[in-house]
């Protein structure tokens, strides 16, 4: 408790502090926001709860890692900073085929059932996923060490990893391209008429089932581009899955489906949330943390519900 | 006869559609209050405002003298007040009888009669009130491979069963077989006189409400167009031209 | 009837016989038990109430915990005994443990009906996904948290005192702890599903919108439903507790994606909603995975997650279900025969 108080303090005694978090927050909740509106998006259109949206992540951030570990691509003389940042789209190639095999395999067959059924289906996904992982890399957490520089600010309240901006840049354009894809092209025009109603989208000659594929593999992509862009500056473990999954549902929860400023103002304010909580209690409580946003914003959704005379479903 | 439900000045609106404007209506203790409206009128929003389906924008409504536009909907049906759905709700997966025994009063029953079984005069009173809408013969079919006619039927014995103070019927004879239409409206009187049950009937069935009511409201473009007995509605010019289309 | 009794007599007399003819595998059924047991208490809740919780290992974490915090903190300072971890300072007499045992596991079952009691009214305003996220949430944050708690040994985990019995004696003890339990929650449950109060929670199953409009008392039929199936979660965990005699907070007291997903599964391989589903569905997941779990070599994980992918994808209404639909007859389920139909 006496620890906790301190910690507290010291947001007031060093205001920088507060910069730090914000900011620290703001470049791993932009990760988090990628998850949550592949989330949003599989929701939205196949109505899907995904529970191994996190395995995607992690999956994609081993993707990545092994490239640069296994050394083949520096013998053609590239640098690891160069692999590293091959390994997003490397990734997200990879993880689209993955996704591709997921739908093809068990996430057709759960579309038209009750929603228990694809969210226990997906949760079977992800347990395998994280046992395959933990096979395949063992059960030691991994990161990428990169040589970029590191900037401090304030006296050396604020460090600034090159990689962490760099990442943070690349899942923004990532978001970019995906906002423009589904404006723009036939195919985005198709997974948000499917969205709105599958049945007349059906009706109106579009192949609902290849708007669903290509849904669930674009999802699968996406969180795998944000797993290589993860691992390149925070670590990663097989089992650290779950752990994202729950962060993707607070942030659509909190957010509402197909609310897309919402989902980015949430992951980033989930990200600073989470920042903030580890330093007040500690780091040993960031699963936890993560986890207790979850029961809040269910709660206050419950709270705002029952004022419509609702319940949350 | 005193007033059991009384709603004064219930607004409604979804985004920018008024639902509901300014609605005041009184339903007589013992008595057929009839609600009616051409498609869109605001009938089914103003009865999902009394029962408590969702928030009203202003006004109040008050069942036996008690505000309740403000509780939830397992509330005020455990005050009494019941409603049957336009699109019938039963439980399909249950055979009649079934569906009648779950139907028991549970607002009357404290937390040791519900771990007791349903007793002998249960059954007997689900087999009567089955007996009383016709339906006997099917009592132990499962209640989802009943016609659409027959569960409306069975919802209906089922809010029967359920001994409330006020029923809202959102149109009972819609979906039924014109030739059981003369049936139903006899034992909706007849629940109303024999069982002391004050109903609330949305219908659009001219004849059925005019047979049946001793007054009637009639709603356009949600807002209140007329009311009075059956007979004053029927002459009322403005009721007239709201169901021709004309203004 | 007289056939079921005989049935059931029959069934009883095996039960209590079990331990003596096979006593090599005395562990293997009690943990055979320990499946029963949670599967038909998430039944009571997931099957008859269509609440699909993935979240009921809470109460088994929480009834571990509770079960060692009673039994210790009758005799000694838990704070202290955790500190001390396995050292030999503090040691229980015969009585002592078995008072503590006693204590331990009827406190485990009350503190954790207790709980349900009170996070009931806050969980049982989410529905169908946002009620099983939620309560997946739960039993994370309770894993997670509990691990941060030094007073209860953090996560290290906390050390049970030492059994007085000889190690064999103390494996029928904890088998006929898990099957008494077991055999209570059967007969509980029988008699409960066939009461008005069975009938209600069936019907919020079914349709709860019009269960709320026809005056059931929703939130409390729910919150005292879960209650009831809590206290008999966190005896059971208690009596594991009692069994491993050292436990630690993720992997074995509050183990989300082991015994937590695999109680959901045994219910769905049996059958869903039904009195016999959810202890044929044990039975069956629980000797399927003990007799292949050698074959495996190091992917059993796997070869689970895949099982668990397939019982849902392929065979959801589980063996019950099937029959059901097969054979409606034998469930007294009567449906207007066609030809019937075309005479009316």
């Amino acid at each position: 408790m006496d620890q906790i108080l301190t910690n507290t303090g010291y947001l007031f005694q060093y205001p920088v502090l507060n910069l730090a978090f914000i900011i620290d927050g703001i470049m791993i909740g932009s990760l988090f926001a990628l998850a949550a509106y592949g989330l949003a998006l599989v929701w939205g259109v196949m109505n899907v709860k995904n529970l191994a949206q996190g395995d995607f992540v992690i999956a994609g951030g081993y993707c990545s890692w092994w490239l640069v570990k296994t050394g083949w691509l520096q013998s053609i003389g590239l640098s690891d900073n160069a692999v590293a940042l091959l390994g997003v789209p490397i990734a997200f190639v990879v993880m689209w085929g993955i996704g591709w095999m997921t739908y093809k395999l068990i996430i057709t067959r759960v579309i038209e059932r009750d929603l228990f059924t694809s969210l226990l289906a997906t949760f079977g996904l992800a347990i395998m996923m994280a046992q395959i992982l933990n096979l395949m890399f063992g059960s030691d957490t991994q990161s990428l060490q990169l040589d970029y520089k590191t900037y401090s600010f304030a006296g050396g309240f604020i460090n600034l990893p090159m990689a962490k901006v760099i990442g943070t840049c690349m899942a923004a354009g990532l978001a970019v391209a995906v906002i423009i894809f589904m404006k723009r092209s036939r195919m985005g025009q198709a997974i948000r008429a499917t969205a709105q109603d599958s049945r007349a989208a059906r009706v109106m000659g579009i192949d609902t089932e290849k708007v669903y594929a290509f849904t669930f593999s674009l999802n699968a992509a996406i969180c795998g581009a944000a797993g290589a862009i993860i691992v390149m500056v925070w670590v990663i473990q097989p089992f650290y899955g779950i752990t994202y999954s729950v962060r993707a549902f607070v942030i659509v929860t909190a957010a509402g489906l197909g609310n897309l400023p919402g989902v980015i103002a949430a992951g980033l304010g989930i990200g600073a949330a989470e920042q903030y909580g580890a330093h007040i209690f500690g780091i040993g409580y960031q699963q936890a943390i993560a986890v207790t946003l979850l029961l809040i914003v269910l709660f206050f959704r419950l709270l705002q519900q029952r004022r419509k005379r609702q319940a949350l479903n | 006869m005193s007033n059991i439900i009384e709603a004064h000045g219930v607004s409604k609106s979804y985004g920018g559609v008024k639902a509901n404007t300014d609605i005041s209506l009184t339903v007589k203790k013992g008595g057929i209050t009839g609600l009616i409206g051409p498609n869109g009128s605001g009938k089914t929003t103003m009865f999902n405002s009394i029962v408590g389906y969702h928030p009203i924008d202003e006004g109040s409504i008050k069942f036996e003298g008690q505000e309740i536009s403000k509780m939830l909907v397992p509330e005020i049906a455990r005050l009494g007040l019941l409603r049957t759905f336009q699109q019938t709700r039963i439980y399909s997966q249950m055979n009649c009888v079934e569906n009648m025994l779950i139907s028991m009063p549970h607002r009357k029953m404290s937390l040791m009669d519900a771990f007791r079984r349903n007793t002998k005069a249960d059954t007997d009173k689900a087999e009567h009130l089955l007996e009383f809408v016709g339906l006997y013969e099917k009592r132990y079919l499962q209640a989802g491979s009943l016609s659409f006619g027959q569960q409306k039927l069975l919802e209906f014995a089922m809010a029967l069963m359920n001994e409330p103070t006020v029923l809202l019927l959102d149109e009972p004879t819609a979906g039924i077989n014109p030739t059981l239409i003369n049936g139903l409206i006899d034992r909706l009187k007849r629940a109303n006189t024999e069982f002391g049950i004050t109903l609330f009937i949305i219908e659009h069935n001219m004849r059925v409400i005019m047979n049946m009511a001793d007054h009637i409201y009639c709603l356009a473009h949600g807002q209140m167009l007329a009311e009075g007995t059956p007979a004053e509605i029927q002459d009322d010019q403005r009721v007239i031209d709201a169901y021709l289309g004309a203004h | 009837m007289s056939k079921n009794w005989i049935l059931y007599i029959a069934l009883l007399a095996i039960t209590v016989a079990a331990p003596f003819l096979f006593p090599s595998y005395t562990a293997f059924l009690a943990t055979l038990w320990l499946f029963i047991v949670v599967a038909q208490a998430w039944d009571m809740t997931g099957g008859q109430m269509g609440y699909n919780s993935l979240g009921n290992i809470f109460f088994y974490g929480t009834g571990m915990y509770a079960g060692a915090v009673f039994a210790i903190g009758l005799y000694y300072n838990v704070g202290e005994w955790t500190d001390a971890s396995r050292s030999e300072i503090f040691s229980f007499t015969a009585g002592q443990y078995y008072t503590g045992m006693v204590v331990g596991i009827i406190g485990a079952g009350l503190f954790c009906g207790l709980c349900a009691l009170i996070i009931g009214p806050l969980f049982f305003g989410l529905r169908g996904p946002y009620f099983a996220i939620g309560t997946l949430g739960l039993a994370i944050a309770a894993g997670e948290i509990v691990s941060n708690i030094e007073w209860l040994g953090g996560g290290q985990g906390i050390s049970m005192p030492h059994s007085p019995l000889h190690p064999d004696f103390e494996k029928v003890l904890i088998y006929f702890l898990f099957a008494g339990l077991g055999v209570v929650l059967f007969i509980f449950c029988k008699w409960f599903y066939s009461t008005r109060f069975g009938a209600a929670i069936n019907a919020i199953r079914d349709d709860e919108e019009k269960a709320e409009a026809m005056g059931i008392h929703t939130l409390r039929y729910k919150t005292i439903t879960w209650a009831i199936s809590a206290v008999f979660v966190g005896a059971a965990g208690a009596v594991s507790a009692f069994q491993l005699i050292h436990f630690e907070p993720l992997e074995t007291a509050y183990q989300t994606i082991n015994l937590g997903i695999f109680m959901v599964v045994c219910v769905l391989l049996g059958g869903k909603g039904t009195l016999w589903g959810p202890v044929i569905g044990a039975i069956l997941f629980h000797v399927f995975k003990e007799v292949t779990w050698n074959y495996f070599l190091g992917g059993q994980w796997v070869a689970l997650g895949l099982l668990i992918v397939i019982i849902v994808v392929f065979f959801q209404d589980g063996l019950m279900g099937y029959l059901k639909h097969r054979r409606p007859e034998w469930f007294g389920i009567k449906v207007e025969s066609k030809d019937k139909e075309a005479a009316a």
